[in-house]
C-alpha cells in the first residue's frame, strides 16, 4: 500500500511539472502494466520462489518512485505447462489487459511458443527461465529478450571443470526432450573440442519425470565410464541419486551436473547429497557481494524465508522490464527494442547487459562442487562466471541467428 | 553375466511396484467397471500421507506402521468417495464414472500442494534396508529384494483372498458376471465399497512404499496413472496374474530395451499393449467379454432429427454467436474462435462415442495429425491457407484409416486402450523425430494467411466449420450409414444378422470421426500460429471425453454444449486463479452428481417429462428407461 502512495505521489508531482496536455495524459495513464505467465500450477517448487522473487521487485519499484512516475503493475498468468495455454495467456494480457510488454515462462517450448506469438504480434518478450538456445539462436527474433544463462553458457561454464578432469570414458543421462538433447549435445561438442582425446561410452534418455532409476543406474554403470554428466533434475534427479548411491554408482566417477547447485534441486536431497559434483547453482549462503546481500536481506525480511534460484530469476527479469521501459520512456515496442539493446543494470549478481546481437543478457551463473554440511547439501568452491565470457563470437552468431 | 542377473532383479524391482498399483485398479474395473481416473490420485495421496508419519515416528515400527496406517488412512477416504459418490452413479451412462473420478484427480494435484507444499518431498529409507548387497561385484539394494519378495507374496495374499474366501467367490462371480449376482440376491453395494476400499488400499501402498526411493511430489499421479492401466489392460481385465505377468514383462522389457535403445523407456509399454491387443484383443489373461444382455444405459426414446422450430432457434443461436465481433474484443473472439475448434473437436469424438458406441481415449491423435499435416505442409511445401485446411485433416484422416483398422476390431475398454496405444505411437513420433516435427520444440510460424489473419475474421471461419461439421455429422446420424452404425453399436449379433458389415460400417465411421478431429487441429494450428507434441497428448484425450460425457453421450449433439461449457470454464478458470484445477475438478464432480446423463441429456429428460405431464396420451412405455439390472 505504502509503495502505491508514494507511487501515485510522485506520480502526480511529476505530472504536476510538466505541461498541461501532458498532465491528463499522466493522471489517465498512471500505471505501467507488465504481463507475466508462468507454469504456476504444473511447477510449484520453481514458479513460488520465482513470484516471490518479482513480487519483491515490484515494491522495490514502487517504492522507488515507479517507472517515471507511473506506478508498475503485474498481471499473472498461470499457463499450467501447456503451450496453447500460454499463448490464451498472453492473447488475453495483450488483447485485453493492454500490458507494455510480456514476461515470464519457464519450459522451453513455452518460451518459445510465447515468444513465436509476439514476433508475430509486435510485442516485446522478456524470457525469464527457458533454457533453450533456440529461443535466442536458431528461433529468435527481434521482439525477443531472454535473461537467464542459456544451454550453451551453462554447458560452457561446465565444460571449462569438465575438461581439467583425467577421466577419458564419458556416459551420460539425461532427460528425453528438447532440453536434454541440447544440453548433452552442446556438452559433447564444447567437450570433444577442448579434448579430443575422450569417448562417449553410453547415454541414457530416460523419459523426463518418469526415470525408472535402477535400470539406468546399472546400465550406466555397465558402460564403466570414469565420468558422468547428468541432465537430469527435480524428482528425476532424486531417484537417480538415490539408486545410484545405493549402487555406488557414483564412488569413484566424478559426476558433472547441470542446475544441480540450485537450491531448488539440491535441497530436496537433504543427507542423500553426493559429495563432489561439478554443478552449476546458486550457493545464496556464500555470496559475499554488496548487491546480493541488499538482496538477500530483502528477501529474507518479506518472506522470512531463503531464496531459491527461481527468486532471483522473478526478481530481475521485473527489474530489467522496469528498467527497460523507464529507457525507453514508452510502451511502444520498437523503442522498448531499441532501449533493450545493449541496455545494462545491476542485478544482484553484478552488472548485466542485454546484447545487441542476439538478445541475450549477460547474467551469469555460479558453479563449484557438491558436499554435505550437517545433513544438507550446499556447493563449495564456488566461483561466479559471467554469462559474456561463455557466448560464442559475434560470427558464428551471425551464422545462428536467422536476419529479421 | 552377473550384470544381466542384477538387471533383470532390478526390472522385478520396478514390476512389484507396478504391480501392487495394477492390481488395485484391475480389481476395481474387474468388479464395478469403473475405469477409475483417481487411482494414481489415492496411489499419491499414500505417498503424502506415509511421508508425513514416517517423518514423524521415526522408529523402526514407525516406518513400517506409517506405511500400512497410511494405506489405511487412503483406503478410508476412498470408501467414502466410493460412498458419496460413485453409489449415486453406477447407474450413469458408461464411463461417466471416469469424469468423476477425473474431477477428483484434478482437485487432489492442487490439494496436495495447499497441504504439503509445493517441494519435492525426500523421505527416509526404510530401516533395515538401507545399503546394497554385493552380487558379484554388482550391487543390488536390499529394497528392491524387499520389493521383489513383496510382489509374489501379494499376489499370492489376493490369490487366497479371492479364492479361498466367501468374499473372493462373490468378488468372481460379479467379475464375471454383475447382474446374476445381484439377481441371486447378494448386496451389491457392499461388495463394491468393500472392493473399492482393498483397490484403493494397493494403490496406496504402492504410493507408501515408493517413498524409500522417490521424490513425493504432486506430479506422482499423472507419472503413474496410464502406465498402471496399460499394464492392466495387457494382462487382460480383472485378472490379478495377468496384472502381475504384464508388470515384470513391461519392466522386464524397459530393463533391457534401455540397453539397446536408450530413448525407448518413452513409448514402449504402448508399443508393447499395442501389440498385445492385436494379437490377444483381451489381453494375456484376459477372457472375452460376454455379449452385452442390455444395450448399456441408452434410454428407450429413439433419436430424432430437430423439428422446424427447434431448426430456427438453433439457426437462432448461430446469428447470435455470429454477431460477437460486433461487440466483443479481440481476447473474446479468440477465446470464441478456440471454443469453436473445440466444438468441432468433441463432435467428431462425440460421434464415434454415442452413434458409434466407440469410446475412444486417443482421439487427440486424430487432431495433431491434422495440425501437424498443416503445420508440414505451410512450412515445407509453404502451400497456402486454403490449401493447407484442406489438405492437412487428409493426414488425421489416413492415421484413422490405418489405426481404426486396428482399433475397431475390439470393443469396450479394449478399444479405448489401443485407441490410446496409438495416440501415444504417434506422441511419441511428433515427439523424437526432432529433424522433421522439431521435437518438442514444436514447428513454429504457422500464423493464418491476411484474410484470416484478423480475429473476428477468423472467428467466424471457426464458428463456420463448427457449425459446418455439427450439421453435416447429424445428418450421417439420420441417414441410412448412421442408423447402420447405431444398430451395430445397439446390438452387433442382430445388425450382422440383417447383412450389415459392422466391422466397415464402426471403421467409416473412425474415419469421419479422425478426419473432422484433424479439420479442428488444422484451424488450431493456424489459431496459435504453432503445433506441439502437446496437441496430440493423453490430457487433450482426456479433455475431448469429459467435454462429451459433460454434454450427455446419450444425446445426438450434446458435446457441443460440453465443450462450450468445459473449455470456456477451463480458459476463464486459468485466467483467474493458480487453483484451476481444483475449482474445475470440483465442477466437474458437481455436473455428475447434479446432471447425472450429462448437461444436455438432463435437460432433453427433464423437457420430456415437461411433455409427458403436460400431454398424457404419450404412451409410457416410449418413455420408460431399461433399468440396469444393480
Amino acid at each position: 500500500m505504502r509503495g502505491y502512495f508514494v507511487g501515485a505521489g510522485l506520480a502526480i508531482a511529476v505530472a504536476a511539472m510538466t505541461t498541461g496536455a501532458m498532465t491528463t495524459q499522466a493522471m489517465a495513464q498512471s500505471e505501467i502494466k507488465i504481463g507475466e505467465i508462468n507454469s504456476y500450477s504444473l511447477l510449484p517448487a520453481f514458479t513460488e520462489p520465482y513470484r516471490k522473487g518479482w513480487q519483491l521487485a515490484v515494491e522495490e519499484i514502487n517504492a522507488a518512485g515507479g517507472i517515471s512516475g507511473k506506478k508498475l503493475v503485474v498481471i499473472s498468468k498461470d499457463d499450467g505447462g501447456k503451450p496453447a495455454d500460454a499463448q490464451t495467456a498472453a492473447n488475453e494480457l495483450v488483447s485485453s489487459e493492454n500490458v507494455a510488454m510480456l514476461t515470464g515462462t519457464f519450459l522451453s517450448n513455452i518460451g518459445l511458443a510465447v515468444s513465436d506469438f509476439a514476433n508475430q504480434k509486435k510485442v516485446f518478450f522478456l524470457a525469464a527461465e527457458p533454457l533453450t538456445d533456440a529461443i535466442t539462436w536458431s528461433k529468435g527474433n527481434r521482439y525477443t529478450f531472454r535473461l537467464r544463462p542459456s544451454n550453451y553458457m551453462q554447458a560452457a561454464m561446465l565444460v571449462e571443470e569438465a575438461a581439467k578432469l583425467p577421466a577419458k570414458r564419458w556416459a551420460t543421462i539425461a532427460p528425453n526432450y528438447e532440453y536434454g538433447q541440447s544440453a548433452v549435445a552442446v556438452f559433447k561438442k564444447l567437450m570433444s573440442e577442448k579434448r579430443p582425446d575422450i569417448q562417449w561410452v553410453d547415454e541414457q534418455w530416460p523419459p523426463q519425470g518418469k526415470i525408472d532409476a535402477g535400470p539406468v543406474v546399472q546400465a550406466t554403470a555397465a558402460a564403466n565410464p570414469e565420468a558422468i554428466l547428468n541432465v537430469t533434475f527435480g524428482a528425476d534427479l532424486v531417484k537417480l541419486v538415490r539408486e545410484g548411491n545405493t549402487r555406488g554408482l557414483f564412488k569413484g566417477r566424478t559426476v558433472v551436473s547441470f542446475l544441480t547447485g540450485e537450491p531448488e534441486y539440491l535441497d530436496p536431497l537433504k543427507d542423500e547429497t553426493p559429495e563432489g559434483w561439478i554443478v552449476t547453482g546458486y550457493p545464496w549462503y556464500s555470496i559475499k557481494t554488496p548487491e546480493h546481500d541488499a538482496f538477500l536481506k530483502a528477501y529474507q525480511a518479506k518472506y522470512n524465508d531463503y531464496p531459491r534460484l527461481g527468486s532471483i530469476v522473478g526478481y530481475q527479469t521485473i527489474k530489467a522490464a522496469a528498467a527497460i521501459l523507464a529507457k525507453a520512456g514508452s510502451s511502444d515496442p520498437e523503442k522498448l527494442i531499441a532501449a533493450a539493446e545493449g541496455i545494462s543494470m545491476p542485478s544482484p549478481f553484478g552488472e548485466i547487459t542485454f546484447r545487441k546481437i542476439d538478445h541475450q543478457s549477460t547474467l551469469g551463473a555460479f558453479t563449484g562442487k557438491t558436499a554435505l554440511k550437517d545433513g544438507k547439501g550446499i556447493m563449495v568452491d564456488t566461483a561466479y562466471r559471467k554469462g559474456s565470457d561463455y557466448l560464442p563470437g559475434d560470427a558464428e552468431i551471425e551464422k545462428l541467428r536467422p536476419k529479421d | 553375466m552377473a550384470f544381466y542377473v542384477v538387471q533383470f532383479l532390478t526390472g522385478l524391482a520396478s514390476a512389484a511396484s507396478l504391480f501392487l498399483v495394477a492390481s488395485g485398479l484391475s480389481i476395481i474395473f474387474g468388479v464395478t467397471r469403473i475405469v477409475n481416473f483417481a487411482h494414481g490420485a489415492f496411489y499419491m495421496l499414500g505417498a503424502y500421507v506415509a511421508f508425513t508419519l514416517t517423518e514423524r515416528f521415526s522408529s523402526a515400527f514407525g516406518f513400517w506402521g506409517g506405511i500400512v496406517v497410511a494405506a489405511l488412512a487412503v483406503a478410508a477416504i476412498g470408501v467414502l468417495v466410493e460412498m458419496v459418490l460413485l453409489r449415486r452413479i453406477y447407474h450413469s451412462p458408461e464411463l461417466f464414472q471416469l469424469l468423476a473420478t477425473f474431477g477428483l484427480t484434478l482437485m487432489v494435484e492442487d490439494l496436495v500442494v495447499l497441504i504439503w507444499g509445493p517441494d519435492d518431498l525426500v523421505g527416509r529409507r526404510a530401516p533395515g534396508f538401507k545399503g546394497a548387497i554385493d552380487f558379484f561385484g554388482q550391487n543390488i539394494p536390499s529394497y528392491d529384494l524387499f520389493l521383489i519378495v513383496l510382489g509374489p507374496v501379494v499376489l499370492g495374499v489376493l490369490w487366497l483372498l479371492f479364492q479361498r474366501t466367501r468374499w473372493g467367490v462373490l468378488v468372481r462371480a460379479a467379475t464375471q458376471d454383475r447382474d446374476m449376482v445381484a439377481a441371486l440376491g447378494v448386496n451389491q453395494k457392499w461388495l463394491f465399497t468393500s472392493v473399492f476400499a482393498l483397490g484403493v488400499f494397493l494403490a496406496a501402498l504402492g504410493g507408501a512404499l515408493q517413498i524409500p526411493r522417490d521424490a513425493v511430489n504432486h506430479a506422482m499421479d499423472l507419472r503413474v496413472i496410464v502406465e498402471v492401466f496399460v499394464v492392466v489392460v495387457i494382462g487382460g481385465l480383472g485378472s490379478i496374474i495377468g496384472a502381475f505377468v504384464a508388470a515384470v514383462l513391461v519392466s522386464e522389457l524397459n530393463a533391457f530395451g534401455i540397453l539397446i535403445f536408450p530413448k525407448i523407456s518413452i513409448i514402449l509399454v504402448f508399443l508393447v499393449m499395442a501389440v498385445v491387443l492385436i494379437v490377444r484383443p483381451w489381453g494375456l489373461f484376459g477372457k472375452p467379454e460376454a455379449p452385452a444382455r442390455r444395450t448399456p444405459g441408452l434410454t428407450v426414446n429413439p433419436w430424432r432429427p430437430l423439428t422446424t422450430n427447434e431448426r430456427l432457434a438453433a439457426i437462432a443461436v448461430l446469428v447470435v454467436a455470429a454477431a460477437l465481433p460486433f461487440v466483443a474484443g479481440n481476447y473474446l473472439l479468440t477465446v470464441g474462435s478456440e471454443i469453436a475448434i473445440f466444438v468441432i473437436f468433441a463432435v467428431s469424438l462425440h460421434f464415434l462415442m454415442s452413434v458409434g458406441g466407440l469410446a475412444s481415449f486417443g482421439h487427440a491423435a486424430y487432431f495433431g495429425l491434422g495440425a501437424y499435416g498443416v503445420a508440414l505442409l505451410a512450412k515445407m511445401a509453404g502451400l497456402p491457407m486454403i490449401a493447407c485446411l484442406l489438405l492437412g485433416p487428409l493426414l488425421g484422416l489416413l492415421g484413422a484409416a490405418v489405426f481404426g483398422f486396428f482399433a475397431v476390431q475390439l470393443s469396450g475398454v479394449y478399444f479405448a486402450m489401443l485407441t490410446l496405444a496409438f495416440a501415444q505411437i504417434v506422441w511419441s513420433i511428433a515427439f523424437q523425430w526432432v529433424s522433421v516435427t522439431g521435437g518438442d520444440n514444436g514447428i513454429l510460424g504457422v500464423w493464418p494467411s491476411s484474410w484470416a489473419a484478423s480475429p473476428s475474421h477468423f472467428y467466424w471461419l471457426s464458428l463456420g466449420i463448427a457449425a459446418l461439421a455439427v450439421v453435416i455429422l447429424r445428418i450421417i446420424v439420420f441417414s441410412p450409414f448412421g442408423f447402420a452404425l447405431r444398430a451395430t453399436r445397439d446390438s452387433p449379433l442382430r445388425s450382422e444378422a440383417v447383412g450389415i458389415n459392422g466391422k466397415r460400417i464402426q471403421w467409416t465411421a473412425f474415419v469421419i470421426a479422425g478426419t473432422v478431429a484433424g479439420l479442428a487441429g488444422a484451424l488450431f494450428a493456424y489459431l496459435k500460429g504453432s503445433v506441439f507434441p502437446d496437441n496430440m497428448g493423453i490430457s487433450l484425450s482426456v479433455d475431448a471425453l469429459v467435454m462429451v460425457l459433460l454434454g450427455g453421450v446419450e444425446t445426438v449433439s450434446g458435446a457441443v454444449v460440453g465443450a462450450i461449457v468445459y473449455k470456456a470454464l477451463n480458459i476463464w478458470l486459468v485466467s483467474q486463479t493458480d487453483l484451476s484445477k481444483l475449482v474445475l475438478g470440483g465442477f466437474v464432480v458437481l455436473i455428475v452428481v447434479a446432471f447425472p446423463k450429462g448437461i444436455v441429456g438432463t435437460l432433453e429428460a427433464f423437457m420430456h417429462r415437461r411433455r409427458k405431464s403436460s400431454s398424457s396420451a404419450s404412451s409410457p412405455l416410449l418413455t420408460s428407461r431399461i433399468e440396469s439390472a444393480e
